[in-house]
């Protein structure tokens, strides 16, 4: 009884405070900057605890609420915690904090509307996460559209308007063929039973014919691939990351991608699995293409911030392969690859922004030699950077590590039975960790060793409160690597869920 | 033919050449005149067909229409002719700010 | 707390200890720290040893804790001590710890002690990792921990981007060889359910064969100790790796991480003694890359650089072992080399620190009066290194001639007599050195002269402890001694008669080795450069290193970058994806445009639209009304 509350205001908390901060006038920067940071780490608390809280040997929802809403069409407000998204609602709370501090020197205009808006994003993102109903889902998915537009748009670089609208128009594109698809599902699924609904637990209940899976698993991929971002619909993302403040990268790289993964893992491939099944290899295809193309280009860049949206494309790859691999290891990776992609990448623009702050320039060109400048910092990124590469011990080698080996598992059998594609991608994939040392290192390299350049010299070296900010980063992305044990055991059961759902698909050609 | 038939026949001319003016001549106040015109045509048919069934309503109808064309033109000229004088034209071609 | 885990963790508490407070509290501070955490390390290594004779032979195991469990299997953090095991953490505390008290006196002045001593004490507590891990898994964390801890050593002076650049190309390498172990150890999971050495052993040794081909795992692990060990075609690492500190050079690059490879293949010798096809070409790598190595060492001018090539050939030497069956005679030359060679390298640690750091050898010369101690250590090393009786090397490298010859898994005179080949060339290019260095007239320059001074005892006793052990300590044979862990491969009868002419044999070429050295170089450099003017294209193509590096540039390394820039951004992101959105969107926006053209702002025309509307609305009633 009181987790359920709790979990509402975990939910509502963000959405008050924008509230407020939008309703009232007075109160200094200053002000609005400590009241929100307190706002944040209160739901942090809250989170925490909830996640202290939440069993994970128990099957389905915990804390649930379930409170109808729209009566006619029957939806509902049903939100609860699952494996599924406890460990990425704790990633948003965790992050929350996280980037206020980091925005505190930043952003110095209309800081109040920026603190609102951060706090709409995360009421957005929490509450994707929590919906348990298709409509409470859709209206959230979209929310996180407007406030992201506005910071990118306001906040941001010299190509701010470009980004942004590329951004939202590739998005909403998506979302629109996702309605077409949500509302068809809903239709469909209301013939076939007699009674409307759009919960998710009884959406799954009725098969749909493969023709018509197909046609919706599309419609519903096509908005998650370009959420993701999955190659080819991948565009977009560089831009957002260079022209967004840092804290809008922190949030985007952070927990915004994760929802595109999310919805494919909780939504896109559990309610239409023959649709899945039948375009495995080709979803097989597009992640490892995800993972080495992105490496690739990450290679070629010369702004900072784009090596790292390159290497969030690559990092993602893994985590759509762990998905599709259909294998309890190859999940678990895939869920703890979310997590830590969103500390790893979150700390990494933390940093850039940092260094922008100091120098105002992200061209790796115009700096060298950080190492002796800057020790402190040079340090920190030194640890993310081998975080990035998934060096033992760190949350990137569980992930990448948990998934590639799942990608394996599955590979294998299928091509002992002569069908040797999967195989090739898995071996494929497993080069892609040479290219993520390759860039990272030579961004590394660039950056922290040889001669010492910057502009804007003398530079001052981490301060306290960013000392803060990045301790925090580092420990968790240690303690993911050194002790997954906790969090895995969390998420077990509803990975094994997702996969008896996928491995429940019949194809024509399948043996009754 | 009998005499409705000829009456509405006149109000129908008279309304077409109405609006033939009103798509035809490019001066905004003759552009009004033509609308007068159309509006008679159509107070003729309201008319005549208040006689051919014996009912009032029709001709009743007739004067508040006068009403509103006499308020009408009273509100339209002076719009006319303050237009008229940005432009320093009664040319209705000029006046296209609200294409595209 | 069990021992085998103190083992670990006392190093790794070091490098907290040394990263965090070092640079405040001083440098007596992380001397004391930095030396004496691996120093206990050794002791309980040594306590473990006799832990373990006294269990019946049987292997020690103890779990730190548990990682992850995911469905019925549990990844757990677990040490494994058996007589393999045990001897590597030995030689790793044992020499480690005495390279730690040799750092002491040659960082002395090296602003940056602290720091120095942190990774050191981090890269052993990821080398113990490795030797002691009961599970690949654990085995690959220690792995790429070193690969790590090698990194930040060897780009140790950061400000010189040559240097940095040379870690970075370490681990880059190591990464494809990781590549290589990871599908390995894939294949080995989904195989057996299980990445434990010692059932993986079992269930290859066993009677039911596993479903997976032991050559095919053999060989992708192979990869991997390819490019830990440097052996071809990932050994392009280490003669840069020698930017690092020469320290460094002897104690990661020498004496432990590259035996890593080594000890991988003998670790699973279950594995390989079921694997011939992959064994062959473990054989046929090592010995390749052993005489290739070789041949460069003859023209390399700097110091360092001979004993990095020398090191890569050794290395060829015993995995020549391992692919031969030999496994315990490939650990016994780990064994004598790491004595041998961190005995060479400290050596010329020395030199470089008395010569102020000068390390090409052209301007060396007339040593051997002025810092004997170094010399007499070098000498004795490069004995024994020559495989001169009755040192060290001169037993390892014996059996490992003779089991290359005999044995029934694999051993052929062809084997043999490129092996026999390359320790001639050995013998040559190790005296050479000592030669040029020490013993011929002196070619330093004035500066140079003034500045050469016998090192402190810090570096000097390390020197004369690890001689002392280069000389007796082949006595100790290793082999023997890991026989009930991996036993030794039948040889054939038929040639039994011609061990003791092939052991003089080799006697004979260590000595002719000797010999052509002191004959060409005996009076400096003048006849050896008359040499190279008369096979001006030899020279070139062995100082030019076969020019591997260049190749891999022009083949891998440029056709990457091309590929990323020109096909993958330039075509792909920029023309195609973005190219065709922005198509999109201007499609959009013209066809708004003619559209809008409707629009006029014409009165009039709005008319005649209003007039066609309703006259075809007229007629559409009337047709179908």
């Amino acid at each position: 009884m009181a987790e359920s509350a709790a979990l509402n205001l975990v939910l509502w908390l963000p959405a008050l405070g924008m509230a407020w901060l939008l309703l009232t006038r007075n109160g200094s920067d200053r002000g609005v900057r400590w009241s929100s940071l307190g706002l944040m780490l209160l739901q942090l608390a809250l989170t925490a605890w909830l996640y202290l809280r939440f069993d994970g040997s128990m099957p389905g929802l915990q804390f649930e609420t379930r409170v109808p809403w729209i009566a006619d069409w029957n939806v509902n407000y049903h939100v609860g915690l699952d494996g599924l998204n406890v460990l990425l609602v704790a990633l948003t709370a965790f992050l929350g904090p996280l980037v206020i501090a980091g925005a505190w020197t930043a952003v110095d205009k209309q800081v109040r509307l920026f603190h609102a808006m951060v706090f709409v994003i995360q009421f957005a993102m929490t509450g994707t996460f929590l919906a348990q109903d298709l409509f409470l889902f859709y209206v959230f998915w979209e929310a996180m559209l407007i406030p992201m537009f506005l910071i990118i748009g306001i906040w941001g670089g010299e190509r701010r308007i470009y980004a942004t609208l590329k951004f939202v128009l590739y998005t909403a594109f998506g979302s629109i063929l996702m309605l077409a698809a949500v509302i068809y599902l809903v239709w469909s699924q209301a013939q076939a039973t007699g009674e409307f609904s759009f919960d998710f637990a009884d959406l799954g209940r009725h098969p749909l014919p493969l023709g018509v899976q197909t046609w919706l698993l599309a419609a519903f991929a096509l908005s998650f691939a370009i959420k993701v971002p999955m190659v080819p619909l991948h565009t977009w993302l560089p831009d957002a990351h260079v022209e967004a403040p840092t804290a809008g990268s922190v949030i985007l790289a952070g927990v915004l991608l994760k929802m595109g993964t999310y919805g494919f893992m909780k939504l896109g491939f559990p309610l239409f699995p023959d649709a899945t099944r039948a375009f495995l290899p080709a979803l097989w295809v597009l992640s490892v293409v995800s993972i080495v193309y992105g490496a690739c280009l990450a290679l070629v860049q010369p702004d900072i911030k784009k090596v790292i949206a390159y290497s969030s494309i690559s990092h993602l790859g893994y985590v759509m392969l762990g998905l599709v691999s259909l294998d309890l290891l190859g999940i678990q990776g895939a869920i703890v690859q979310m997590v830590s992609h969103g500390l790893v990448a979150g700390g990494l623009f933390t940093m850039v922004g940092m260094i922008y702050e100091r120098c105002h320039s992200r061209e790796i060109a115009a700096y060298g030699g950080l190492a002796k400048l800057l020790p402190v910092y040079s340090v920190f990124f030194a640890i993310l950077t081998l975080a990035s590469i998934g060096l033992p011990t760190t949350s990137g080698f569980t992930g990448e590590f948990m998934a590639l080996l799942g990608a394996f598992n599955a590979a294998w059998p299928v091509h002992e039975a002569r069908a040797s594609l999967l195989l090739v991608l898995a071996v494929l994939a497993v080069t892609g960790v040479v290219l993520g040392a390759l860039y990272m290192l030579w961004l590394a390299q660039r950056l922290l060793f040889g001669e010492t350049r910057a502009p804007h010299q003398p530079l001052k070296d981490l301060d306290a409160r960013e000392r803060a900010i990045m301790l925090a980063f580092v420990v968790a992305i240690f303690a993911l690597g050194l002790f997954p044990r906790g969090p895995l055991a969390k998420t077990e059961l509803a990975a094994l869920d997702y996969q008896q759902r996928v491995l429940a698909s019949r194809l024509p050609g399948d043996a009754p | 033919m009998d005499r409705t038939q000829l009456l509405l026949g006149l109000a129908f001319a008279l309304f077409s050449l109405g609006f033939v003016g009103v798509m035809i001549r490019r001066n905004a106040l003759v552009m009004l005149m033509f609308m007068e015109l159309m509006l008679n045509g159509v107070i003729l048919s309201l008319v005549t067909f208040a006689e051919r069934s014996a009912t009032l309503s029709g001709a009743v109808l007739v004067f508040p229409v006068f009403v509103v064309a006499a308020a009408e033109i009273a509100i339209a000229i002076p719009i006319v002719l303050l237009v008229a004088r940005r432009r320093r034209t009664l040319d209705v071609g000029a006046w296209s700010e609200l294409k595209g | 707390m069990n021992l085998l885990t103190l083992i670990v963790l006392l190093p790794l508490a070091g490098f907290l200890l040394n990263g965090l407070f070092g640079a405040r509290l001083g440098k007596g501070f992380v001397s004391v720290v930095g030396c004496g955490l691996p120093v206990l390390a050794f002791l309980a290594a040594v306590r473990a040893f006799g832990e373990l004779d006294g269990a019946a032979g049987l292997a020690l195991v103890a779990t730190a804790y548990t990682w992850a469990v995911v469905g019925d299997f549990s990844f757990d953090i677990s040490f494994y001590l058996d007589r393999l095991s045990a001897l590597m953490t030995l030689i790793v505390t044992g020499v480690g710890s005495l390279i730690h008290i040799y750092s002491t006196g040659y960082m002395k002045d090296d602003a940056s002690y602290a720091r120095y001593f942190a990774y050191l004490n981090l890269f052993l507590f990821f080398m113990l990792l490795l030797v002691l891990g009961r599970s690949l898994l654990v085995c690959f964390v220690g792995w790429e921990g070193v690969g790590l801890a090698s990194y930040l050593l060897i780009g140790f002076w950061f400000e010189d981007p040559a240097k940095a650049a040379a870690g970075k190309k370490a681990f880059i390498t190591n990464r494809v060889g990781d590549a290589g172990f990871l599908l390995g150890m894939f294949l080995l999971y989904h195989a057996l359910g299980t990445l434990d050495f010692d059932a993986v052993n079992a269930a290859f040794q066993g009677p039911v064969a596993p479903a997976v081909s032991a050559s095919l795992v053999g060989v992708l692990l192979f990869i991997g100790a390819t490019g830990k060990s440097a052996q071809i075609p990932l050994h392009v690492w280490l003669p840069d790796a020698m930017a690092g500190p020469t320290p460094v050079s002897a104690l990661i690059h020498a004496a432990t991480m590259v035996t890593a490879g080594v000890y991988l293949v003998a670790r699973l010798n279950g594995l390989y003694l079921v694997a011939p096809e992959a064994s062959q070409l473990i054989a046929v790598v090592g010995v390749a890359t052993a005489f290739f190595a070789a041949t460069i060492a003859v023209v390399q001018t700097d110091i360092k650089k001979v004993l990095a090539y020398s090191t890569i050939s050794q290395l060829g030497f015993m995995f020549l072992a391992l692919g031969v069956g030999a496994y315990g005679v490939a650990v016994f030359h780990v064994y004598t080399h790491a004595f041998f060679k961190a005995c060479l390298f400290l050596g010329a640690g020395s030199v470089i620190h008395a010569l102020g750091g000068e390390q090409d050898i052209r301007r060396m010369g007339g040593l051997a009066k002025r810092i004997p101690v170094t010399f007499v250590a070098f000498a004795v090393a490069t004995a024994a290194i020559a495989g001169l009786p009755p040192l060290a090397g001169f037993f390892s490298k014996d059996e490992i001639l003779w089991y290359a010859f005999a044995s029934e898994r694999g051993g052929s005179a062809l084997l043999w007599a490129v092996a026999s080949v390359t320790a001639l060339l050995t013998a040559f290019y190790m005296f050479r050195l000592l030669m040029l260095t020490f013993l011929t007239p002196s070619r330093m320059d004035e500066h140079t002269e003034h500045h050469v001074h016998e090192s402190p005892l810090s570096m000097n006793g390390v020197l004369a402890v690890l001689a002392v052990l280069s000389a007796i300590g082949g006595f100790f044979h290793v082999h023997l001694f890991l026989e009930p862990v991996m036993p030794l491969p039948e040889t054939a009868h038929a040639l039994e008669h011609l061990e003791l002419p092939l052991i003089i044999l080799a006697v004979v070429v260590g000595l002719a080795g000797l010999a052509a050295a002191v004959y060409v170089y005996r009076g400096g450099l003048d006849r050896a450069e008359r040499l190279e003017r008369r096979f001006p294209g030899l020279h070139r193509l062995l100082s030019g290193r076969y020019y591997v590096d260049e190749l891999y540039e022009a083949v891998l390394g440029r056709p990457l970058h091309w590929v990323s820039d020109r096909v993958f951004l330039k075509l792909g992101d920029r023309r195609l994806i973005d190219g065709s959105l922005h198509g999109l969107a201007s499609l959009a926006q013209r066809a708004a445009g003619r559209l809008s053209s409707v629009e006029t702002g014409q009165l009039q025309q709005y008319l005649w639209l209003a007039l066609m509307g309703i006259v075809a609305m007229l007629a559409w009633m009337w047709r179908y009304g």
